[in-house]
């Protein structure tokens, strides 16, 4: 229980932290740059190295990869549709996370299972 | 395109925005662990990279720009939207980074200090991205 508190605490600073700095940047490509920060991994590896191994944090890192190409496919998704639709941000953004699940799930099982 | 830093928009959010973001990073590092814990480490890591803040921040930012739009007596729907989808473009690019870092530390955290990996694969991510951006922006 207390090293779910800890994750939560830890992952709640270093993902805010990131998005003040995205906030702050200008232009907004350039900021949006921030909103693919490692956040929630550094929040993480680090803890997971200390509880379960570094062997395990890197098996972690390995499906992270997959993690993170379905996070461009859902990105490039949410950009074009928020550019030719005239739809919500909030709607987009959480109508498309099954896309991420989607190809994370999918890559994981055709190339890391 | 010059990179600029704008402190005015620390005040434009409001503090609940700030908590909100907080509560999804949170949220998101802690289920990640759960999830590890239950189902390994292979799927856990998975979302290592999930979008967690992804739709508050875009929210944010269309609603930033529509004010930013509305004070002027405009209609701001359309700016906002655009806005949006410009800094979704952006994260495009941080994406790539993001499997950069990864890289990394599936290839090194074994051998060498957490610390090192850790700093290393940051910094290749921000190298990277911002790379990327700048090669978008010539192009």
């Amino acid at each position: 229980m207390s090293q779910i508190l800890v994750r939560f605490l830890v992952g709640g600073a270093v993902v805010s932290a990131f998005a003040v700095v995205g906030d702050l940047l200008k232009p907004k490509s350039f900021a949006g740059l921030f909103g693919a920060a490692p956040s929630v991994a550094l929040a993480t590896l680090g803890l997971t190295v200390v509880t379960e191994g570094a062997s395990y944090a890197a098996t972690e890192a390995r499906s992270m990869m997959a993690g993170a190409i379905a996070f461009t496919a859902y990105a490039s998704f949410v950009s074009w549709v928020m550019m030719r639709y005239k739809l919500k941000a909030l709607l987009v953004t959480i109508c498309s996370i099954p896309l991420w699940l989607g190809v994370a799930f999918g890559l994981w099982y055709i190339w890391l299972r | 395109m010059q990179i600029k830093v704008d402190p005015s928009v620390i005040g434009q959010t409001r503090w609940y925005e700030y908590v909100v973001r907080f509560l999804f990073g949170g949220l998101i590092t802690a289920v990640a662990g759960s999830i590890a814990k239950k189902f390994g480490a292979g799927i856990g890591g998975l979302f290592l990279a999930f979008p967690a803040i992804f739709p508050a921040s875009a929210t944010l930012i269309e609603k930033h720009e529509k004010q930013k739009k509305e004070e002027k007596g405009l209609r701001g729907m359309r700016r906002g939207r655009e806005a949006a989808s410009v800094d979704a473009a952006g994260s495009v690019m941080g994406s790539v980074g993001l499997l950069v870092f990864a890289l990394i530390v599936w290839q090194f955290a074994p051998r060498y200090s957490t610390f090192m990996v850790l700093t290393g694969a940051t910094v290749a991510w921000l190298t990277v991205s911002v790379l990327i951006w700048h090669v978008r922006k010539r192009a």
